[in-house]
């Protein structure tokens, strides 16, 4: 990439932070009515109390004021205090981020590691039975709603086999001396096998239940991607001059295939978030995806908020990267 | 072969994408499936057996039909309330179809609008658009669905609003680019020279060209969008009891897996089938369309 697309890349993702924060914050204009009277709800509260939270909240500033203090505040990491919680945004989000964390990242791994070598397979064995079966898995995959997807595996795991547990992110045995917060890695440090194995166990179904779907997607671009690539005159050449099999799979074929994959990961990484909150909802699985559904609930808007946009930088930058990525597999994208 | 090339003479571009739709088995098949189901939302309320919000504790997680303690006259089973699953989920068909269609249709036509008057006009008004779909693409679809929703309060509504919101994005990309393309073509230069009004190119020599590609996404979107409605009111943000949605039926039979599977297997299956058809009918259109897509 050069030095002046980079600079341009860059000026373009500054624009798009600054508005989603702009968005993010004119979604609390959307609350029907006055904030404080709906956060307080059925709890009495004297005149004097809802004054000073309205004040606490600058909801007695004009709004161009208030998106001021937002945005200052937010990109020095204060998202205000959760009403709910008695403490502040941050410190409640950080403490659900590691779960969501630990649970986005093996979600990934299991879709990489099940979409793209089947992509591939496909795509080189074209209408072979393996590219049949996954053709038909993936169309599958990505037409079946997600927060069934759960259910189906928690009846057919837990309530049937009790193989698995339903809840949960850890069993009774006690979570190892927390390091990285990641339970997998910490009981890895402290070298305890059994809290490894339980904490494997509960990750498995709500993993799993993002993993499949966004697998399918992987494997439908990787197919297509290789299909494509194998067409191309390189590709012919390589074979004309004798160039073996693998040497041109290898060489050809899975660089240009891999950049397609790169792209609808972030892509689809974007999508696990916002399944997170759904999954986690489900599996009890205490991150920060559960958080903003129960926040959604108890009317907490300042945390929804900070989530939201935490959410959406993290998807922004994500894309950002994998736009580089791409751009440094394939020289023809750089123009 | 020959018979292709032979036709290719005489027909239009569109009736030969029909030709060859009408050539795909599985598209055709998951058409009919779409027909029925909507004919099933549209007829709902002549077809339903019972009252879909009858509660009757008596019949309480009462199995299907062919399970034993089930009857026929409830042939999917009864939920948590004794209600019975097969009068909802016809109930909800209207409510998830519906949705989908509606969401859809008004995307579509504000994406259609703005991409054409982007594409056309350029220069600061294209600029301001484009950015605000950036930003808007900035979100992921159910984040900002989720926080929206959340902020806005339940209700249905509010969730064709929201999704609105969001959705019209995509086919403001497509429209913008394909026009973006013809505007180069000597047709519309031709026009131009001609002294047609800027309204009177893009109504008559832009939409018309890229019309098709756009319709054909909007099909396959339908289906994201009933995924995204059920999953809003798997949560508890769309419909509000005793309204059903194949979403919220699903959430009823969280709490009831052990002792009635069947109170979140149907209405999750409805789903699945009607998604999966309208992804293979959309599919069939795009490789019949537009194969440069397929």
């Amino acid at each position: 990439m050069t030095v002046q697309r980079l600079v341009e890349k860059l000026g373009h993702l500054l624009v798009v932070l600054f508005g989603t924060s702009v968005l993010t914050f004119a979604m609390t204009l959307a609350t029907p009515g006055d904030p404080v009277t709906v956060m307080l709800g059925d709890q009495r509260a004297s005149p004097e109390q809802i004054a000073s939270l309205r004040h606490d909240m600058g909801l007695d500033l004009p709004v161009i004021s208030r998106f001021g203090a937002f945005l200052w505040h937010a990109v020095h990491g204060d998202f205000g205090r959760s009403f709910f919680h008695r403490r502040p945004v941050l410190d409640v989000i950080l403490e659900r981020l590691p779960a969501t964390i630990e649970l986005t990242v093996a979600a990934t791994l299991i879709a990489l590691a099940i979409g793209i070598p089947l992509g591939l397979f496909a795509g080189i064995r074209r209408n072979g039975v393996v590219d049949r079966l996954a053709s038909l898995g993936s169309l599958v995959g990505v037409s079946v709603p997600g927060f069934w997807l759960a259910l189906l595996l928690m009846l057919a795991f837990s309530v049937s086999l009790h193989l698995l547990p339903v809840s949960g992110r850890t069993g009774y045995g006690g979570e190892p001396p927390a390091v990285t917060h990641l339970l997998l890695v910490d009981s890895l440090i402290a070298g305890r096998p059994d809290a490894f194995v339980e904490a494997l166990r509960h990750l498995a179904l709500p993993a799993l239940t993002l993993a499949l779907p966004m697998a399918a997607v992987l494997m439908r671009v990787t197919r297509g991607a290789v299909i494509e690539v194998m067409k191309a005159d390189y590709v012919t050449f390589a074979e004309a001059k004798g160039l073996s099999r693998p040497r041109i799979l290898g060489l050809h074929v899975l660089k240009n295939a891999l950049a397609p994959a790169i792209n609808v990961a972030a892509i689809e990484i974007g999508v696990l978030l916002g399944g997170n909150m759904i999954v986690e909802t489900i599996f009890g699985w205490p991150g920060l995806g559960r958080l903003v559904v129960e926040a959604i609930f108890s009317r907490n808007y300042p945390l929804v908020q900070a989530a939201v946009l935490l959410y959406a930088v993290t998807f922004v930058i994500l894309n950002f990267i994998a736009d580089a990525l791409q751009g440094a597999l394939n020289p023809r994208l750089r123009a | 072969m020959s018979a292709v090339t032979a036709d290719a003479g005489l027909a239009s571009p569109s009736r030969l994408a029909w030709r060859s739709f009408r050539r795909d088995s599985t598209a055709l098949i998951s058409c009919v499936i779409i027909v029925i189901a909507c004919a099933i939302a549209i007829l709902a309320p002549f077809i339903m057996p019972h009252d879909p919000a009858d509660a009757d504790l008596l019949r309480r997680l009462q199995p299907p039909g062919w399970m034993e303690g089930g009857e026929w006259a409830y042939p999917l089973g009864c939920d948590q309330l004794g209600r019975d699953i097969l009068s909802r989920l016809i109930a909800g068909a209207r409510i998830s179809l519906g949705v989908g269609f509606a969401v859809v249709a008004a995307s579509t036509a504000i994406g259609l609008g703005l991409g054409v008057l982007a594409g056309t006009a350029r220069g600061a008004l294209d600029a301001v658009i484009s950015r605000f779909a950036d930003i808007l693409l900035g979100f992921p679809y159910l984040v900002f669905a989720i926080g929206l929703m959340g902020m806005m309060g339940p209700g249905l509504d509010n969730i064709v609003l929201t999704l609105v919101l969001k959705e019209w994005v995509v086919p403001f990309r497509i429209a913008r680019g394909e026009t973006l393309g013809v505007s180069r073509l000597d047709y519309v230069e031709a026009a131009r020279a001609v002294g047609a009004s800027r309204l009177a190119i893009m109504r008559g020599e832009i939409l018309p060209n890229i019309l098709s590609p756009v319709l054909v996404v909007a099909t396959i979107r339908v289906a994201h969008v009933i995924i995204m409605e059920a999953s809003l009111s798997f949560l508890g943000l769309g419909v509000q009891p005793p309204a059903a949605s194949w979403g919220s039926m699903v959430a009823d039979g969280r709490e009831f897996l052990a002792d009635g599977w069947w109170v979140s297997t149907a209405p999750g299956l409805a789903i699945l089938i009607v998604v999966l058809a309208i992804n293979l009918a959309g599919q069939g259109l795009r490789e019949a369309f537009d194969p440069r897509l397929a």
